[in-house]
């Protein structure tokens, strides 16, 4: 690029021998670099698959369609049975890891938040409670608290039979949490389509309100008026289709509950340690993200007049934004590989069913670890794209 | 992002590295391996009393661990040149394949595509064994047809795993299944009431009950719904290896049919007319040279080790926690199906 931007009028630079030119250099030596790791990586699958085969060890993908004839114990997005294969069960095991990666993620940053700020409070009670909590949870083994939540909340909870019964609708026992699951009727396409309109009308309206804002300085209620959009149309919709919606109940019969929406005990406990460890780390993230800010930024707000609530929201969170959102990512991108402890406590993930019960019975660890390891790579790709999309967006533009 | 390529590039090539690792660089290699190193490396259970179970010192003992216990004293003459590792259902098959350990001896399952696709021989079997399962007394259950719509709590990773999805599957009911990695989490789980039933090898129901707050609440159902043979396993490519340990077991068995024992062996050497005895003892033949190891291999097994009925009476037998009959695994002689091949 530099050597671009030579103004052509510039008598030409001496002519060097290729050996002394550092750009010539520096590509052969990369080439080099590039050249031997092909190589020694060529030479290692070559002798995988040499060993492989003298040991009679099978290889090839073709295992992905065998029928897996063995059950999982919970895949609340697919219809999963023995009869199908071994593809299919991968699929069932990885949607598992995105759920509890997904439900972690989101309470670990509520967690998070609520103990950063508290961390900060002038109230030394709160203060002092954060601090114990932030560092309890950061000192010790998650592996350890995964044990100490799943066998607490399996015995702290009663058998199917004396279910807790609240209202007769949801029932708890060691056997996992039964709630309601909605049914949809015909007619329901069009509650989802108000809810679809809502959403893009909240985006619409945000995006006027801010113009407006920066053209006139007049202030627009935004978040109240999409809170009654987002409840007022899907409403009005179900009205007029005469409410097309039921709910099927979960009920005790033989062993345990049937019907209805189940969430294992294994889901919870597990996503209650990983989002009580990961919001410690989070919480301290919080903590150092508006403390550097400087006070200066808060008091100059108030000295032009701000209130309080909108300095924290305009002033002092954009600019802490900027601070927590690297580190932020890294706690997202270790909650989810984390989540792979799983197979501990029997949550059927993708470590558990395909990492543990596929390669058992094909034995084939070098494929099954290399799409196991394919899979983490590609998510926390996509999440650290996600939030260095975010990033940029929250960067301070200069004007 | 040049330099996160190279970055990219190099770690790939350390991630291969280690999986070229995994599988040893020659062919045939696990005797001479275990020769030069002078010690057998033992993959066992993590602690099934009884079977594979380590004291509170760490010595190990048990049906599974005296296996072991006879090669080495087949191979160096001395049963304690045995190394242990524990391994839990899951990690099992990885280790013997990447040469971790040289033989598993862990209540494994004789099946085809173990014997097969995963590049592993079964070298007898040390315990014939099948699939029961274990209910709450308070249940009021007494057949496993009335499981349906149960809890089920077992190991990931075994046979126990596949025959549970066959049985209920071929008798039309339903199951929950609750799939752990390690033996200990399936009994804490089952004990605090997360299943219904807790269900494995019948031998292994009734070691690790003894593992339970409470024994006596637990019963084990009739039904056996499956043929566990479970023996020792070496890797493929070393026949040598394969043959030595198959006959370490073999030669605790025919002991016991020659009614030779840890106590009588001595005795029976300095007096026994015999022939087959004699061979036994290693005064006549050459059975340890077709091996390739001392002509007193199978002397040392019994002097060391024992025959097979005075090992499963000292870890399995009525006198131990575990108090299983011998049932299967009486000798053929004695109205069970424990035979071995003729040792000449
Ligand atoms: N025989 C079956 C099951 C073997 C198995 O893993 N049994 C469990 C049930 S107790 C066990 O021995 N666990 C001991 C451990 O994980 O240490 C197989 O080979 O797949």
């Amino acid at each position: 690029m530099a050597v671009d931007s030579i103004p052509q009028d510039q008598p030409a630079p001496p002519k060097v021998a290729l050996i002394n030119d550092p750009r010539a250099r520096a590509l052969f030596f990369q080439v080099l670099v590039l050249g031997s790791i092909l190589i020694f990586g060529g030479i290692i699958i070559n002798n995988t698959m040499d060993n492989l085969a003298s040991q009679g060890i099978a290889s090839g993908f073709g295992f992905l369609n065998t029928t897996a004839g063995f059950a999982i114990g919970y895949s609340p997005f697919l219809e999963y049975s023995e009869e199908n294969t071994y593809g299919y069960a991968l699929l069932v095991g990885l949607l598992n890891t995105l759920l509890v990666a997904f439900i972690g993620v989101v309470f670990a940053t509520v967690i998070g938040f609520i103990m950063g700020v508290a961390r900060l409070s002038k109230n030394w009670l709160i203060s002092t409670l954060a601090l114990i909590y932030i560092e309890m949870m950061r000192n010790v083994p998650l592996l350890l608290q995964i044990f100490v939540w799943y066998f607490g909340v399996l015995r702290a909870l009663p058998g199917p039979r004396q279910s807790v019964d609240l209202a007769g609708t949801i029932f708890v026992n060691n056997r996992g949490m039964f709630v309601p699951a909605p049914v949809f009727e015909a007619g329901f396409g069009l509650v989802t389509a108000a809810f679809i309109i809502a959403i893009v009308g909240i985006v619409v309206l945000a995006k006027w309100a801010k113009q407006r804002m920066e053209l006139t300085g007049q202030p627009f209620p935004v978040f109240w008026t999409s809170l009654g959009l987002i409840i007022v149309l899907p409403l009005l919709a179900a009205a007029i289709m005469g409410f097309p919606m039921g709910w099927d109940y979960a009920e005790l019969q033989g062993f345990n509950f049937q019907g209805g929406a189940e969430l294992p005990p294994e889901l919870v406990s597990l996503a209650l340690a990983l989002s009580t460890y990961t919001g410690a780390f989070i919480a301290e993230i919080v903590r150092a993200g508006i403390q550097s800010v400087s006070h200066g930024q808060t008091e100059a707000a108030y000295a032009l007049g701000v209130k309080p609530g909108v300095t924290l929201r305009l002033v002092v969170i954009p600019q802490a934004l900027r601070v927590i959102i690297p580190p932020l990512t890294s706690q997202y991108l270790n909650l989810t590989k984390n989540s792979s402890l799983a197979a501990a406590i029997a949550y059927p993930d993708i470590i558990l069913v395909f990492a543990g019960t596929v390669l058992m019975q094909t034995g084939q660890a070098v494929e099954i670890i290399a799409i196991a390891m394919g899979f983490y790579l590609l998510v926390s790709l996509i999440i650290s794209m996600f939030m260095n999309w975010y990033n940029k967006k929250m960067a301070l533009v200069e004007r | 992002m040049k330099k996160t390529i190279t970055a990219f590039a190099a770690a790939t090539a350390a991630a291969l590295v280690t999986t070229a690792i995994v599988a040893p660089a020659s062919a045939g290699p696990v005797l001479d391996r275990v020769k030069a190193k002078g010690f057998i490396q033992c993959g066992v259970s993590q602690g099934v009393p009884g079977f594979s179970n380590p004291d509170e010192k760490g010595a190990w003992s048990g049906l599974d661990v005296d296996v072991c216990r006879a090669t080495a004293a087949a191979l160096f003459g001395d049963a304690s040149k045995v190394k242990y590792t524990p391994l839990s259902s899951k990690e099992r098959f990885t280790a013997l394949q990447s040469g971790e350990i040289d033989m598993l001896s862990r209540n494994t399952t004789w099946t085809l595509v173990r014997d097969t696709a995963l590049g592993m021989n079964f070298a007898g079997v040390a315990y014939y064994d099948g699939q029961g399962f274990m209910v709450r007394k308070s249940l009021g259950v007494k057949t496993a047809l009335e499981l349906d719509g149960a809890s089920v709590c077992t190991n990931l990773g075994t046979t126990t795993e596949l025959n549970l999805s066959d049985y209920f599957r071929a008798n039309g009911m339903k199951f929950k299944g609750v799939f752990f990695e390690k033996a200990d989490e399936v009994v804490a789980a089952y004990d605090a009431g997360r299943c219904d039933v807790y269900t494995t090898d019948q031998s292994a129901l009734a070691a690790q009950r003894t593992k339970m707050k409470n024994p006596a609440e637990h019963q084990v159902l009739p039904e056996i719904i499956s043929k566990e043979p479970l023996g020792p396993v070496v890797p493929h490519a070393d026949d040598q290896w394969f043959d030595l340990v198959k006959w370490s077991l073999n030669v605790m068995i025919e002991a016991e049919e020659l009614g030779l024992s840890s106590a009588n062996i001595d005795q029976m050497k300095a007096e026994s007319k015999n022939p087959g005895i004699r061979r036994m003892v290693g005064v006549e033949g050459d059975t340890g040279k077709n091996l390739g190891v001392d002509n007193n291999w199978s002397y040392n097994i019994i002097k060391q080790v024992g025959n097979y009925g005075e090992v499963f009476e000292r870890h399995l037998g009525e006198n131990t926690p575990v108090g299983l009959p011998r049932g299967l695994n009486k000798l053929w002689s004695k109205g069970g199906i424990l035979y071995a091949p003729p040792v000449r």
